[in-house]
């Protein structure tokens, strides 16, 4: 069955990854920026990275038919330095209009600090200004519920956004209903140890009917599994899901959330 | 439009019942371990213990609630990020 990855930070995975995502029915995944593992000295670093996933990626992509879509920002990691992220914020200019950008993402907080806070709603005017998607990365473990219902207050002080085109990602148990109650879009990373499990995300789909959610393994360079939306799937037909709800989540979803940029083509 | 269509029943049980044993032994067999150390006083372990209460609840909201007790509830924003990692609960 065919599917999105609709988070999947493939710069650091090896191309065997892209080989199994293909073969497992992947079509076409979505490349927020993130943090690399460790704190980028200047924004140069940020504007290779920039060229990295909206030029090169979806060339290695392309090798086994898959689409490449990406999300630009400065990560919550390394929004500290307010410098440096107002450097970073100024390169968004120059990439928001290539083929494969959706939006600014996945913009959010990490610790909770007003320096990142400041950070986040720069990004969300920058997304206002251009009309641009919003990918929202929630804090980590202890700090994501804070983190939600900071941003979710932030949010509303922005009269131009549109929760239908903000998407909420790493959503939990503690946080899934306070997203989507308020009229987010909510994202459920299957992730080993501090996400979600898949048997946990199909008990947050089956209680919220799967309206408005996608599932991603936001696989990255730390342990993680970028099959792990096609295992999921698996474990939904064990659950006694029926081949046509697997692909509402699976695949309608993430792309009724997308195609609300023009750039999304499927 | 919602078009929710529920999964046909299977027995949950049956799926998930060894699974759920092995992980829930390897819990208590952590709380033991932490204890024959002499570490169980660590705030993390007190979380767990908090958390495994959690198990009793009546409603199944267990693994919401469970995530309660691992969270900061504050609402103010920090003054500065002294580190970029998380620890799993907060320090009560």
């Amino acid at each position: 069955m065919k599917y999105i990855e609709p988070h999947g930070h493939m710069v650091s995975r090896i191309t065997d990854d892209y080989e199994r995502m293909a073969m497992a029915g992947c079509v076409a995944i979505c490349e927020p920026a993130f943090w690399a593992g460790f704190d980028r000295a200047s924004s140069q670093g940020f504007f290779d990275y920039f060229r990295q996933i909206t030029e090169y990626e979806p060339k290695r992509a392309a090798k086994f038919g898959i689409d490449h879509y990406s999300w630009l920002c400065i990560n919550p990691k390394e929004a500290e330095d307010m410098k440096l992220a107002e450097e970073v914020m100024d390169l968004i200019p120059q990439f928001i209009d290539k083929p494969g950008v959706l939006g600014i993402g996945e913009i959010g907080l990490n610790k909770n600090s007003r320096n990142e806070l400041a950070i986040f709603e720069r990004h969300v005017q920058i997304a206002q200004d251009h009309g641009s998607l919003i990918l929202i990365h929630t804090p980590h473990l202890e700090d994501k519920l804070k983190g939600t219902r900071l941003m979710l207050d932030s949010l509303r002080n922005f009269s131009g956004i549109d929760p239908a085109r903000v998407i909420i990602d790493h959503v939990e148990e503690h946080t899934i209903d306070i997203v989507l109650d308020a009229g987010f879009w909510a994202g459920i990373t299957l992730y080993p140890e501090s996400k979600c499990t898949p048997h946990r995300a199909i008990d947050m789909l089956e209680g919220r009917r799967a309206e408005s959610i996608w599932m991603n393994s936001a696989c990255d360079w730390g342990i993680s599994d970028p099959m792990a939306v096609p295992k999921t799937m698996q474990q939904m037909r064990k659950r006694g899901w029926s081949a046509e709800m697997i692909e509402k989540v699976a695949w309608e979803n993430p792309c009724s959330f997308m195609r609300q940029s023009e750039r999304f083509k499927l | 439009m919602s078009n929710w269509k529920a999964p046909e029943p299977v027995n949950l049980v049956d799926l998930g019942f060894m699974d759920a044993r092995s992980k829930l032994l390897d819990v208590a067999a952590f709380m033991d371990r932490v204890e024959r150390a002499g570490q169980a006083d660590d705030f993390r372990v007190k979380a767990l213990r908090q958390a495994i209460g959690c198990l009793d609840l009546e409603q199944p909201e267990r693994a919401k609630e469970m995530l309660l007790v691992y969270s900061d509830l504050s609402s103010e924003p920090i003054e500065k990020a002294t580190m970029q990692g998380a620890i799993g609960t907060v320090n009560r």
